[in-house]
């Protein structure tokens, strides 16, 4: 019988499928007891509307392995983008998007950006280090939208958080 | 990449063969807060925790329902996307908050019908009358244009990510885990209210007259004025207005309007499931 870590770690992101949720960072721990499984995921953002799909996901291919599963959410520690793997960054740039830098850390008050935010982003298409953010918010909660200014073409930047 | 055993593609597909109750209008069929320990911390007063929780997250829903009014309406297509996503990050905060104080309090959430399949967070948001709401009268006026709405946006975020920075103190662990997600959340609405702030303000004299028309609109109904609004007026050059509080209590009359839009069918429907 597969163990159901390994089936729960090989669900994808519906919304990034090339990301397993192992990869994204959100599959916090599988718990089983004999064929009884406990998943906990943590969302990304608060209103991720991928959840309750990752959920299903979760207890269906658990299902189909024979498992009961039960998932569980957890909020606490607040996912961070530097908890995606280097596995899933790779796998992020194969499709054509680029990859988070450092999640920013503070201490003391959040200081606030006037200015679009600076990131070192490099086209996923050509390479060129001369991008141009469009918007800091792009088709879900956790993209920005860029713009090769080389290539032109316009591609996706998974937002630091 | 494609998986034929789940198929993200058809939306209902999901739905079907589930044992979850599926209520039609939930934005999701599962506890927000499946699995996380509720039980409030001895010497924590359950009802007052209840109380702070409703009254953030009734901010975060009716300003969610305001940015969501944007929706096919905003002057460009990446502002639209940018409202929506905001809207978006308040819906969840305010699912987390409304699930929270239900769960700390049963007695906020409103009695329905026998064999209604509607969860205690939608209960909240969808059938308690404008009196039972604890949000504040800034987030209740309705949107004006995209500077009266960057107004708002900017003064509301600001005092929202300075007070879940001071949650994070808090006695209850629940509401510490939401605001430490919020904040990250937050961050980047103040930034964009900001951004925005200043950018109309040294655009045009009409995009500056606008703002300033747009500011005087929302400036009576403030809380506080963080650090961060005072930056902001600094570097656009706008003086702050002159007006001081609306005194007024109780909610405004654009709340019931905006309530009976938000609420009609899922309360002409109560037992509603698909």
């Amino acid at each position: 019988m597969v163990s159901a870590r390994s089936i729960a770690a090989e669900v994808r992101d519906p919304e990034m499928p090339m990301l397993t949720l192992e990869d994204l960072g959100v599959l916090r721990e599988v718990e089983a007891d004999g064929r009884t499984v406990t998943v906990t995921i943590t969302p990304t953002y608060s209103g991720c509307p991928a959840m309750a799909t990752m959920r299903d996901d979760l207890v269906h291919r658990l299902a189909d392995a024979g498992y009961d599963a039960r998932v569980r959410v957890s909020l606490t520690p607040a996912w961070s983008t530097d908890w995606i793997s280097e596995r899933g960054r790779q796998a992020l740039r194969e499709h054509g998007l680029s990859a988070p830098g450092p999640a920013p850390s503070h201490d003391g008050p959040i200081p606030l950006t006037l200015l679009p935010t600076a990131r070192a982003v490099t086209c996923p298409q050509c390479g060129s280090p001369r991008t141009e953010l469009t918007s800091e918010f792009g088709a879900t909660a956790c993209k920005a939208l860029y713009r090769c200014t080389d290539c032109l073409e316009p591609f996706e930047h998974v937002k630091e958080i | 990449m494609t998986d034929p055993a789940i198929d993200h593609d058809n939306s209902y597909a999901e739905l079907l063969g589930s044992d979850d109750s599926q209520w039609a209008f939930g934005h999701d069929f599962e506890d927000p807060l499946a699995g996380v320990d509720t039980s409030v911390p001895e010497g924590l007063d359950a009802g007052e925790l209840a109380q702070e929780c409703l009254r953030l997250g009734d901010d975060a829903l009716v300003l969610s329902h305001r940015l969501s009014q944007w929706c096919s309406h905003a002057p460009d297509l990446e502002l639209d996307i940018a409202l929506a996503n905001i809207a978006l990050d308040l819906l969840g905060q305010a699912r987390l908050l409304l699930a929270r104080a239900a769960a700390a309090d049963p007695s906020v959430v409103p009695v329905l019908p026998e064999g209604s399949p509607v969860p205690a967070e939608d209960a909240l948001a969808y059938f308690r009358e404008a009196a039972a709401f604890r949000c504040s009268r800034l987030v209740e006026l309705e949107n004006g244009d995209f500077a009266q709405t960057t107004a708002r946006l900017l003064l509301v975020a600001s005092a929202r990510l300075a007070e879940f920075e001071r949650l994070r103190e808090h006695a209850d662990p629940v509401l510490v885990a939401i605001a430490a997600k919020g904040v990250k959340e937050l961050t980047y609405h103040r930034d964009f209210a900001a951004q925005w702030f200043v950018t109309l303000a040294q655009g045009t004299a009409e995009s500056r007259r606008r703002l300033e028309a747009g500011l005087a609109a929302v400036w009576p109904y403030r809380e506080a004025v963080e650090p961060a609004v005072t930056q902001v007026l600094t570097v656009a050059e706008v003086d702050e207005p002159t007006a001081g509080r609306s005194v007024s209590r109780g909610h405004t009359e654009a709340l019931s309007r905006l309530l009976a839009e938000m609420q009609v069918v899922a309360r002409a429907h109560p037992r509603g499931q698909w």
